[in-house]
């Protein structure tokens, strides 16, 4: 799922600082789960900027919604109406809720609450590792199921480098080293022959590395 | 000009410090008038929004009392609430409020006195504060 986190709230309350009536826009799926932007996002923030306003002597009114998903027209597309009486919307969905509502709303500014961040997995309630770079050209096949371009700070596919040491990454001792990972992992699955295969260098043209990727698919197009 | 008179809300544990309040009026146990008490089914209820509603509508501190540790009715509704306290201190930090003005205190149903003193002991903090209006810009708030 797409992790995020929420902006600092300087930075929110300076981009809505000309505003005195706002939509806070949650958004009901994954940042939802990753409690940056669901109900209870929205509600905490919406208090928070209020408290803020007020001590600024410039109270705010905030709409307050939290629709099943902001990266879909079908459910922002309803909020239309309340959107004529806002001076922007600000947004805690991840980047697409953000652009989705640009692209639907063209005549309100949506302006972003949260920093989106990665592709995670939940190792445990409320802490997410980041767990797929969205490559487009996915090598999890031979590295037994582990992940080097998401997990390995140099994204190296003949890893590891000299700076792994006692399976802990150089970078932040706090991580894993990904090769270290990815070996003991093929041994257990007895596929440590998929580490003799030299590696060529990567296209990245699969990934954004050249430019904005599209995705068809045909037979279930209207 | 007459003295501050905070408003504080104490959201408290029906089985702890509800009981406890009950217990201080029984003994006749004067305390500051300046809290008003919510009960609830447990701590655990004590959900970050609500002692955020508290300040937006005008609290001048909040505390929550529950359970001492170990204790909790539902095991460990008292430790979600410490962590959610913890929580709307970042919170009120964030927006420019003292957050000492919150805090979460344990106790049993058989301490009727300590419930007083934990009133009388906020009462004087938030009077020492001022009103929350007081807070300055966050640099200048304690961590």
């Amino acid at each position: 799922m797409i992790v995020a986190d929420r902006k600092p709230l300087d930075e929110i309350l300076n981009s809505i600082k000309d505003c005195d009536r706002i939509m806070l826009a949650g958004c009901g799926g994954c940042v939802t789960i990753c409690f940056s932007g669901g109900a209870k996002a929205v509600q905490l923030l919406a208090s928070q900027i209020k408290i803020a306003r007020k001590k600024q002597d410039r109270p705010i009114e905030i709409i307050e919604v939290t629709p099943e998903r902001q990266c879909e027209y079908e459910f922002i597309d309803a909020l239309a109406e309340d959107l004529k009486s806002v001076d922007a919307v600000l947004s805690i969905a991840c980047g697409v809720g953000v652009q989705a509502m640009t692209e639907r709303h063209p005549d309100t500014v949506t302006l972003p609450g949260l920093n989106t961040k990665f592709m995670g997995y939940p190792v445990e309630h409320a802490l997410w590792d980041e767990r797929c770079a969205g490559c487009g050209d996915c090598v999890l096949e031979w590295t037994g199921g582990i992940c080097p371009i998401a997990r390995c700070a140099k994204k190296l596919l003949n890893g590891p480098c000299g700076g792994s040491a006692d399976g802990v990454c150089e970078v932040d001792k706090e991580l894993p080293c990904a090769w270290q990972l990815i070996y003991d992992r093929l041994k257990k699955i007895g596929k440590l022959d998929n580490l003799k295969k030299i590696r060529e260098p990567k296209d990245w043209r699969t990934s954004t590395n050249a430019g904005q990727r599209k995705i068809k698919f045909e037979e279930a197009m209207l | 000009m007459s003295e501050f008179e905070p408003k504080i809300v104490a959201f408290c544990c029906n089985f702890c410090a509800f009981a406890a309040a009950d217990l201080a009026g029984a003994m006749r146990i004067q305390y500051p008038a300046n809290v008003r008490i919510i009960r609830l089914p447990c701590t655990g209820k004590a959900d970050a929004l609500y002692l955020m509603k508290a300040f937006e509508d005008g609290a001048d501190g909040v505390f929550v009392a529950g359970c001492m540790e170990g204790e909790c009715h539902f095991l460990r509704g008292n430790l979600r609430a410490k962590k959610r306290v913890d929580y709307v201190k970042k919170l009120l930090r964030e927006v420019g409020i003292n957050p000492q003005r919150i805090e979460m205190f344990n106790l049993s149903s058989a301490m009727g006195g300590r419930f007083a003193e934990i009133v009388e002991e906020m009462t004087q903090r938030i009077k020492e504060l001022g009103p929350v209006s007081n807070d300055g810009c966050k640099e200048t708030l304690e961590t």
